[in-house]
């Protein structure tokens, strides 16, 4: 076992999944020889080879649209969108035939592929190269849509993800990609992709996040305990399909929930995970909901962006409003 | 003519074999003029257009949805088609269904598609064969992608796939070109060049003086075929299937046909083209061009196309009885082929769909206005 960061857990779910299964296969831009552009596929075509690991011309709708072809057949493609700023050509494949390949076909044709892309901001990238496109995916019936916050999330969601039979959104935060270790084994063992996880628990407020969000949900929380109030963190890690109950059962023990994430506030999925502790757990609640999320902006470029992305001292905020409304 | 001011030229000839009046080309091989082929395709041919006959008669009398005739195009769809082995796969456009129907596809399941029945698309035979594709051009990079994974595992298959002049105006088209080139996939793009993408005329959608030339920057080969000459559609798409399948990489080609017919039966192309147009163009047409040749050869009677009408008039009325006899859907279908299993969070959304089932198909009785 080794400390590995979230890059170095894609990398390694990669390669465990080709070497399990001959019918995964990787396909993006800058992937092969280059191991893409920020080394996800890093070693992997010098060890499976350039059929299994395609160096493709630029372009993302046909990227997704031979992902499809290819899955249909039968195979396992991963394809890789380089910025999620670039994600946007390869939805019409993504809504129109992945996420439906399975249903319009009465499950004759499958489409058994992820499509991977770096997302969100705080990396000082260029224009196009920060967007949060989850809520976009979410809304598409037949897709799962999974996002990770951890080395150890990453690798297990992933290797889950190559191993589902249906199509799956996997969005990695870009700014996690190295800002922390964790110890990896790579022992094959996926995580479950119809779940969410409880990384803190606590008594007094439920707070929802996911992807980039978690670390400064992680430390708005220590210094919440220094207050004295001590929230429960769940990292969503699959927003589709979203385990709801696990939700639940958190606002309906604390009373009160805090929704956290990156993307512009409205229909963001945090609307979604509102809602429905609206729908279904408005009695327990002895707060308002409130979201702590990005604005309804344009995603800055790199001299605004964290002014943009919410920051520890705007979820701590946020908990306070939460406490103090009741 | 290509374009000499630009120092090339990009001029291909025009593959015919059978003329309009159906005089068979001295370039035509003994293969080329097997009678007893021909005498299948001549079937096939009349077999599709008996079918739209009928699928447009069901859809104005309110038994069918929209529906996009093959009228005209026969030829392209079976000339294709014949060149193809079953195992191959077939990745069509929404207007192949004499393709289809060649390779094993029920009119039942054709109807039931055009019905609004999912399960049209799940076909008993030829059940690699991906499903109609409406968003348009989006099949084209799909259908290279199917290619790859055949050559990928060393199938000894290709795959074949249609799209219209329109579609081929359209990004998803030369992006699938491009990568089928890089890749040296086993794939045979076929371009119905029909003149219209629903009202907008071939000269509106592309410059390029024919649309077989777009192979050039893909760095493919490209031909262009008399679409309504089915023994030159067979012939060429032959030839291109046997190179893509000895390894010899993807071909373009682009066959001329006009679209006799309205886009859909939701269109009137009244509004848009000269009806002596198409008048004139009657007389190109792919069935009485085969038939001029076969009766020429004595191949064919008046008889044997007496016969012919009654099978095929037989086989669609069993056909539409089939599809107007599917069993009735009920609200499950809609979710049990959304996930090879379905997610817990949907369970209920199921349940209430059942709750609130529709007792017949056109809702009343539910609270639908």
């Amino acid at each position: 076992m080794s400390e590995i960061t979230l890059v170095e857990a894609v990398n390694l779910a990669l390669a465990r999944a080709m070497g399990e299964d001959k019918d995964v296969l990787l396909l993006g831009e800058d992937i092969g020889v280059n191991g893409g552009v920020f080394r996800a596929t890093n070693g992997l075509q010098a060890r499976f080879g350039r059929e299994r690991v395609i160096d493709t011309p630029l372009a993302e709708g046909g990227i997704a649209g031979v992902a499809v072809g290819m899955a249909a057949m039968g195979l396992k493609p991963v394809a890789e969108i380089q910025f999620s700023g670039f994600i946007y050509p390869a939805i019409d494949q993504i809504i129109n035939h992945a996420s439906r390949m399975r249903n319009r076909t009465r499950g004759r044709l499958t489409c058994p592929m992820v499509l991977r892309s770096p997302c969100g901001a705080g990396i000082h990238a260029p224009e196009h190269h920060s967007e949060s496109p989850e809520a976009m995916f979410a809304h598409m019936p037949g897709l799962r849509v999974v996002a990770p916050s951890s080395p150890a999330r990453a690798y297990g969601l992933l290797l889950a993800s190559v191993r589902d039979p249906d199509p799956v959104i996997f969005l990695e935060p870009t700014r996690l990609y190295r800002l922390f270790r964790q110890e990896v084994e790579d022992d094959g063992v996926e995580l479950p992709l119809d779940a969410c996880f409880i990384l803190r628990e606590g008594a007094d407020a439920t707070v929802v996040t996911w992807g980039a969000m978690v670390p400064e949900t992680l430390a708005a929380a220590e210094k919440l305990e220094e207050e004295g109030v001590m929230i429960e963190v769940i990292d969503v890690a699959t927003l589709k399909p979203l385990d709801v109950e696990t939700i639940l059962r958190s606002v309906e023990k604390t009373g009160r929930c805090v929704i956290v994430h990156e993307a512009p506030r409205t229909a963001g999925f945090g609307a979604e995970v509102a809602a429905e502790i609206a729908e279904r757990a408005l009695y327990s609640l002895l707060a308002p909901i409130k979201r702590v999320t990005g604005y309804d902006v344009v995603v800055p470029l790199a001299k605004l962006e964290k002014q943009y992305i919410p920051s520890v001292d705007r979820i701590v905020d946020g908990v306070r409003q939460v406490m103090e409304a009741s | 003519m290509g374009n000499i001011e630009m120092g090339f030229d990009l001029h291909m000839d025009l593959v015919q074999l059978l003329s309009p009046s159906g005089e068979i080309s001295k370039a035509a091989s003994n293969s080329a003029r097997d009678i007893e082929r021909l005498v299948q395709f001549y079937r096939a041919m009349t077999r599709t257009r008996i079918f739209d006959n009928k699928a447009i008669s069901l859809q104005r009398t309110g038994q069918l949805g929209t529906f996009a005739s093959a009228l005209g195009q026969e030829a392209i769809g079976v000339g294709a088609a014949a060149a193809m082995e079953e195992r191959d796969v077939l990745v069509p456009s929404y207007r192949d269904h004499a393709a289809q129907f060649y390779r094993g596809m029920a009119m039942s399941e054709c109807l039931l598609y055009w019905g609004g029945d999912e399960r049209g698309s799940d076909f008993k035979n030829a059940r690699g064969d991906f499903p109609n594709c409406v968003p348009v051009a989006t099949q084209a990079p799909q259908a290279v992608g199917a290619a790859y994974a055949l050559m990928a595992r060393k199938e000894d298959r290709v795959v074949v796939t249609f799209i219209g002049d329109g579609g081929t105006s359209n990004g998803a088209f030369y992006e699938a070109l491009n990568m089928a080139g890089v890749w040296k996939t086993p794939v045979v793009f076929i371009i119905c060049n029909n003149g219209w993408a629903i009202s907008t005329p071939r000269e509106l959608e592309s410059a390029a003086e024919t649309l077989a030339q777009k192979a050039v920057a893909a760095g493919m080969e490209g031909r262009q075929v008399d679409g309504n000459d089915v023994i030159a559609v067979h012939e060429v798409v032959r030839r291109a299937i046997d190179k893509a399948r000895s390894g010899g990489g993807p071909t373009l080609i682009e066959a001329l046909t006009y679209r006799l017919g309205d886009h859909t039966t939701a269109d009137d192309a009244s509004r848009y083209r000269d009806p002596e147009i198409v008048r004139a163009q009657w007389t190109r047409e792919p069935i009485a061009r085969l038939r001029a040749y076969l009766v020429s050869e004595g191949a064919w009677s008046k008889e044997q196309e007496a016969e012919l009408h009654k099978a095929c008039a037989e086989e669609v009325d069993r056909e539409v009885a089939a599809y107007l006899h599917a069993s009735p859907l009920n609200s499950d279908a809609m979710f049990e082929h959304l996930y090879a299993k379905l997610p817990d969070t949907l369970q209920w959304q199921r349940e209430e769909a059942r709750r609130f089932a529709q007792r017949s198909a056109n809702g009343d009785g539910n609270g639908h206005v």
